[in-house]
């Protein structure tokens, strides 16, 4: 369950630059839901990831996952909660170490880190048998350092990841982005998988509004920094990407003449 | 060169190994390029000569020179983590500050520790003949140690945390590592170890020096270098183990150097020398890499030649 009301945050305020990213921007996910993001480019939808995630902090608003209210936690204190997969195959695993070691970093998510050795035989071979779900080989190479697979493998690893410990919601910023369409396929396929196994509450931003409708439960659309659709259930389900493009139009419309009115 | 001469550059090389070991942390794991040693060394140096010079047990003195260059990397780590003040820029304002704290701390430009009780001394008691042969083995033993300690430590959750810290800090946070509180650590432990080699150091040399710390970072970074290139390798206990050889490999190298007169070579020469060596190891990859790019493209025209 995550709860995220009102956010605000401007990027350099008070400079010719300043830029306000975040202008309300509200969303009410229940346990278990998984919601796919869209909007154009700039709207605003990896500010707002980053804001659940901690990867910054929010002006204004408040942000709850699971009932804990965790609007001043940094990224690293709300990681117990937080899963999530980069848009850059490069960002979400440490290349300069072995699969084996980045699988282990994730084993303790959110958890505190002893003296204690990082890896033993039981963990190696729940890792194997973890990636061997992945069906690309990588269980016989946990000693390959991550700075050797493809970006798709990458990513099928930043997944596994990010559900090897349980998490109340997982962000997925255009995780599929970076690879060619059959490995964003492949990506994308066990993206579903991995969330209906795990029961797990997601949240995915993605640019395609054919995956938007055709992955998960429910569809927003962010659009200045404000969530300004929001679809789900059966009016979802027998709409199409025609249907969806026409709303955004109207939206995007609806909300220019708003700014128009506000400036005039 | 004679066997004492050697056994002389062996010792400073083991010493050397330690602060070989302090960079690898500091540059390597943790991506802190850390000029605190230059002030960190003398540091450990310091407290340790005053401490033994005082009466007190050598050990203790030994210890005490290491927890206070441990405290000198936390402050280095601390303006930078939570004053965001550059890396460089605040490890050269602690090695700059540190000049005077190791005045004060000497209370004179130098500290000589002739005849006093080192950590060395019940060993040569045993074979008082052999001086020059305990000091290298007491040393070499010390080094291990820290080598196998630091590769254990590497090898736990929190060393592999650190490990992450370094290569990947917004990828720690999303895990939940607190990535500052890493550098922290981080940073003290290897100023403490290349403090640790600042008291070892005026425990063989006889006494302690105000300017015993100048160079040190680059004859630091000259062996990690050096031993990147001798034994390449990913892999922690290879990369602790390349320090380590490359710290003895350099000293071996300057002894040479500086032994055969034909060159001309003298002991004022020996930082032009080390510079020389640390910019032309520095320059080395990006050398290779240029000359394996030409060698794969003048391939690629041959074959697009053969092809037509
Ligand atoms: N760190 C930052 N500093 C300054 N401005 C930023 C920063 N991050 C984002 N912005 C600005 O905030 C606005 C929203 O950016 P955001 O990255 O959230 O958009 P997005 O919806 O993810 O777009 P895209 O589809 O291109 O990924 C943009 O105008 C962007 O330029
Ligand atoms: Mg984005």
């Amino acid at each position: 369950m995550m709860r995220a009301n009102g956010l605000y945050k401007t990027f350099n305020p008070g400079t010719p630059i300043e830029n306000p990213a975040l202008r309300g921007a509200s969303l009410d996910i229940p346990q278990g839901q998984f919601v796919t993001v869209i909007g154009s480019n700039g709207a605003g939808k990896s500010t707002f990831l980053n804001a659940i995630s901690g990867d910054l902090i929010v002006d204004q608003g408040t942000i709850e996952i699971a009932g804990r209210d965790v609007t001043r936690l940094s990224a690293w204190q709300r990681a117990g909660l937080v899963a999530r997969v980069f848009q850059d195959p490069m960002a979400g695993t440490c290349e300069a170490l072995t699969i084996e070691e980045n699988l282990a970093i994730a084993w303790q998510r959110g958890e505190k880190r002893g003296l204690r050795g990082s890896l033993n035989s039981s963990l190696r071979s729940l890792f194997r048998d973890k990636l061997a779900t992945l069906k690309l080989g990588l269980e016989n190479r946990l000693t390959d350092h991550m700075g050797l697979l493809s970006g798709g493998q990458r990513q099928a690893v930043s997944l596994l990841m990010a559900s090897l410990k349980p998490s109340q919601i997982l962000l997925l910023d255009e995780h599929t982005a970076a690879l060619d369409p059959k490995t964003a396929a492949f990506v994308l396929e066990l993206t579903d998988q991995i969330v209906r196994e795990n029961k797990l509450t997601a949240m995915m931003v993605t640019h395609s509004m054919r995956q938007a409708l055709d992955h998960g439960d429910r569809t927003v659309m962010l659009h200045q920094g404000r969530v300004v659709l929001d679809v789900a259930g059966a009016d979802r389900a027998k709409m199409d990407v025609p249907d969806l493009l026409a709303m955004f139009e109207r939206t995007r419309g609806e909300a220019l003449a708003d700014d128009a009115l506000l400036l005039g | 060169m004679s066997l004492i001469a050697l056994l002389g550059a062996t010792e400073i090389g083991l010493i050397f190994a330690l602060v070989a070991l302090g960079v690898l942390i500091s540059f390597r794991i943790l991506n802190f390029p850390d000029l605190t040693a230059d002030g960190s060394f003398p540091l450990g140096g310091a407290v340790a000569a005053t401490l033994i010079a005082g009466g007190h047990d050598p050990w203790l003195a030994t210890l005490a020179g290491t927890v206070a260059g441990g405290l000198a990397g936390l402050t280095t780590a601390w303006l930078n983590v939570r004053l965001n003040i550059l890396q460089l820029l605040a490890s050269i304002l602690v090695m700059i500050a540190l000049y005077s704290v190791n005045l004060r701390i000497m209370g004179a430009p130098n500290m000589p520790l002739i005849g006093a009780t080192t950590v060395f001394s019940p060993f040569i008691a045993q074979a008082p003949d052999s001086q020059y042969l305990i000091q290298p083995m007491v040393l070499a033993v010390i080094v291990v140690i820290a080598k196998l300690a630091l590769d254990a430590f590497f090898a736990s959750q929190a060393g592999l945390a650190m490990r992450a810290t370094g290569a990947n800090p917004r990828m720690a946070r999303s895990q939940g590592i607190p990535t500052d509180r890493m550098v922290l650590i981080g940073m003290a432990l290897s100023n403490a170890l290349i403090a640790l080699a600042g008291a070892l150091y005026v425990q063989t040399q006889g006494g302690a020096d105000i300017s015993m710390g100048i160079g040190t970072i680059v004859v630091g970074l000259a062996a990690v270098i050096i031993g990147e290139t001798l034994i390449p390798g990913r892999t922690i206990m290879i990369a602790t183990l390349a320090a380590v050889l490359g710290a003895l490999v350099y000293r071996l190298f300057i002894a040479l150097a500086l032994n055969a007169d034909f060159i001309g070579l003298q002991a004022q020469d020996l930082n032009l020398i080390t510079a020389a060596l640390v910019g032309f190891a520095l320059v080395l990859p990006s050398i290779k890499r240029k000359i394996a790019a030409r060698r794969s493209a003048s391939t690629k025209r041959n074959t697009a030649n053969d092809a037509r």
